[in-house]
């Protein structure tokens, strides 16, 4: 009876969907095709929406540091204000300048939108083994402060000071973030992982604000963990864990450990939620210069982040076509890039997939 | 009083009267690397602590939770096999908010040099002036060296094989330094001290013990990238040291990648060394790989005491005197410390029979997915060593 209803949920939301194209209205979002492999999977996943006919519009633009007036580094203005515009964005793997004089990127967006929650869905995908089956959380960390503040010291020559910033702004927002994102998609429990243990005041101030917000959502389950052990749970049964909140180096840590889990960041979503509604999806993988340009490379992590997009639109059967259609060519294992196991190039794996979108029509 | 005590006397007064800023961080610091130089020479072995008529007095908190059933299992053990160990038991409250009973714990572990505990429960209900007790005992003793050895073991399940990682936290510094303060309310900050002299000392420790136990390869997990003058100088520290032990390679990886990595391969680790915090997800991530909280031990290491206790530091509320718990990493711990106390034959015995009860499945607790109870797993391992060791007493 719960497929029943799920076929007329997604018959319901493709009548939506078709009335929304009808109507002309198209979605713009903003694409940044990154470095390395990145414009290839960029162009990938343009050819898997068009093929699943997706009413997604897409703005290129590209994100390079330019030195702005009064000397500070910001990302070229027509690329803010497309994003302003279109509220959302999907990019690929931007290459992490060494000596270039600018901070990286990634932290220059995050600064410009404000970008607060990262979310990290981690679902086993059937068809890639690893060692866990059955993976079914999120991880949802604090961007902005924590212990990724940058503030720093040398006290006294061999002394350094480093400094985790902990606010209740900060905190406040992410859990009501949290529990939100628990309401919208349906899951059953939010944990929030701490070490109030040690760092009495700090993480303290912040599972109290966890446990304020929970009153506000009844609805879902509550409960608070020690980071320890939630490491020593994650590897024994990742099934108890269903969404996780927590501060910055935590959540660095767990989501790594959690993309581990289900097979690595070649194939692990991520989407960066801002003030103002904005919203920026994007893959965690490297730039890989080495298969740059050779059609080599899996554009699955940015597919499943461009999912991950549809999903917070509203568009929910488009998302799940083409969600579908890329888990079933991984199961097939018939074509398969390198990383995954197999020997096809890149644009045959897209070709596969957009074969899959139009069949499942 | 021997210079060495006084040494260790004025660095207790320091700790517990001087203001706890950043300039006593580097007061205690100051102090600490005074008293090393003096004593490079002996740094490297601690000394067996006092025996009286043959027999060790060893320090035991029992703790909160599983502890104070897994001690008793543990003097139980070596009651029957005759261990010439007495246990001076010193109890600490976790619900008082003074600091008499952790005061003496301290002054008992002194006085022996040589202490087992299970892990003492903190409250973070109460007041940030109520620190945590563990913590406490750590600093205070300057403990600074957390060993925790995790191994595959025959007849455990787990999804990966042959692991044989050690895992070497700092156990002092770092983020659990415990400086704390709100300057503006709603805004929190938490200090987090990484110094020179303990980042060279807990890397020559780590290197010292891959050289002792035929090592190759130590890696250093940090997260430089990011911070980049704390994390930085820790990984300065360890190459530094690195360069004096040729014989051993060395690599550094960032600790998220670390922990994907061991999730996916853990056999490509040998030895790890790694500040505070990092070290406490590490070990846990590496306890839970070779089968869980019940099976691996811990070790803490300072110059002049040691103290062993279960490898992942938990209480264990929810299965507290149900007779379920796991016994096997608080009787490894035990022999961890009949080697520390260089009764070996003891150790071997004991260990040998621990391991032959783990491979079988019958006996397995609930941890490990089976239903036997920690009594029975316990007169297991005393029938192991009856039937096989010396004279023991009756069961």
């Amino acid at each position: 009876s719960t497929k029943a209803f799920t076929n007329t949920n997604s018959i319901l939301n493709h009548y939506i969907e078709s009335i929304q194209i009808s109507q002309q209205n198209l979605q713009t979002v903003t694409l940044i095709p990154g470095d390395g492999i990145g414009p290839e999977i960029s162009s990938a996943v343009m050819k898997i929406f068009e093929a699943a006919k997706a009413p997604i519009q897409w703005e290129e633009r590209n994100v390079t540091a330019i030195k702005g007036p009064g000397g500070r580094w910001m990302i070229p203005p027509d690329a803010k204000e497309s994003m302003d515009k279109s509220k959302i964005g999907l990019k690929g793997p931007l290459k992490t300048p060494i000596a270039a004089g600018h901070p990286s990127m990634n932290l220059l967006l995050r600064k410009t939108f404000d970008l607060y929650a990262n979310v990290r869905p981690c679902v086993s995908i059937e068809g890639y083994k690893t060692p866990y089956t059955d993976v079914n959380l999120v991880t949802i960390r604090e961007n902005t402060e924590g212990e990724y503040s940058g503030i720093e010291h040398v006290i006294v020559d061999g002394v350094v000071q480093s400094i985790k910033l902990i606010t209740e702004n900060a905190s406040r927002r992410i859990a009501e973030y949290a529990f939100e994102y628990a309401r919208n998609n349906q899951r059953a429990s939010v944990t929030a992982v701490h070490k109030a243990n040690i760092m009495r005041m700090s993480d303290g101030l912040f599972l109290r604000k966890c446990r304020e917000v929970a009153e506000n959502f009844k609805d879902i389950k509550f409960t608070e963990m020690y980071l320890d052990t939630v490491c020593l749970n994650m590897v024994q049964d990742p099934t108890q864990f269903d969404v996780l909140v927590m501060p910055n180096l935590y959540g660095d840590i767990l989501s790594d450990l959690c993309a581990g889990l289900i097979g690595g960041l070649g194939v692990t979503p991520s989407g960066n939620i801002g003030a103002n509604g904005v919203a920026i999806f994007e893959s965690v993988h490297g730039t890989a210069p080495d298969i740059a340009g050779l059609d080599l490379a899996n554009p699955t992590a940015l597919l499943l982040s461009a999912v991950m997009m549809l999903r917070h639109m509203g568009l929910h059967g488009y998302g799940k076509k083409i969600e579908t259609a890329c888990f079933d060519t991984i199961r097939d294992k018939k074509v398969l890039t390198k990383d995954l196991g197999g020997n096809s190039k890149c644009s045959e794996f897209t070709a596969e997939i957009c074969r899959r979108v139009q069949d499942l029509d | 009083m021997t210079a060495r005590s006084i040494c260790s006397l004025s660095r207790a007064l320091k700790a517990v009267w001087s203001d706890r800023l950043a300039l006593s961080a580097a007061a205690r610091v100051h102090g600490a690397a005074s008293c090393n130089q003096r004593h490079k020479s002996t740094y490297t072995s601690i000394p067996p602590p006092a025996r009286y008529g043959g027999r060790h007095t060893v320090t035991l908190i029992p703790g909160d939770g599983i502890g104070p059933e897994l001690a008793n299992h543990v003097r139980e053990l070596f009651r029957f096999c005759c261990v010439p160990v007495d246990f001076e038991v010193a109890n600490v409250d976790s619900s008082l908010a003074s600091e008499d009973d952790i005061n003496n714990a301290i002054m008992a572990i002194r006085r022996n040099g040589v202490a087992l505990k299970g892990n003492i429960e903190t409250n973070h209900n109460l007041p940030p002036s109520y620190k945590s007790r563990n913590n406490l005992l750590r600093t205070t003793l300057d403990l600074y060296a957390n060993v925790m050895h995790c191994q595959s073991l025959p007849g455990v399940r787990t999804r990966h094989k042959n692991i044989d990682i050690l895992i070497i936290r700092e156990n002092t510094e770092g983020e659990y330094s415990s400086l704390e303060h709100e300057n503006v309310p709603g805004v929190v900050e938490c200090l987090k001290i990484i110094t020179r002299p303990k980042s060279l000392r807990i890397a020559d420790y780590a290197f010292r013990t891959a050289r002792e136990r035929g090592r190759r390869r130590v890696t250093a997990v940090h997260k430089a990238n990011i911070m980049k003058l704390a994390d930085g100088l820790f990984l300065e520290c360890c190459k530094e040291v690195a360069s004096g032990y040729p014989e051993i390679a060395f690599d550094s990886m960032i600790v998220d990648n670390t922990t994907m990595q061991l999730v996916s391969r853990p056999q490509q680790f040998d030895v790890m060394v790694m500040p505070n915090l990092y070290g406490n997800v590490v070990s846990n991530v590496c306890a839970g790989l070779v089968g869980g909280p019940g099976l691996v031990p811990g070790a803490n290491y300072g110059e002049d005491y040691a103290l062993f206790e279960t490898g992942t530091r938990n209480t264990g509320k929810s299965i507290a005197n149900r007779n379920i718990a796991n016994p096997t990493a608080m009787l490894l711990a035990s022999c961890l410390l009949l080697d520390h106390l260089k009764l070996h034959a003891y150790a071997s015995m004991i260990r040998r029979a621990i391991i032959s009860t783990v491979t079988e499945a019958r006996l397995h607790t609930a941890d490990l997915g089976g239903q036997g109870s920690t009594s029975e797993v316990v007169q297991s391992i005393m029938k192991a060593i009856q039937s096989t060791g010396p004279m023991t007493l009756s069961i």
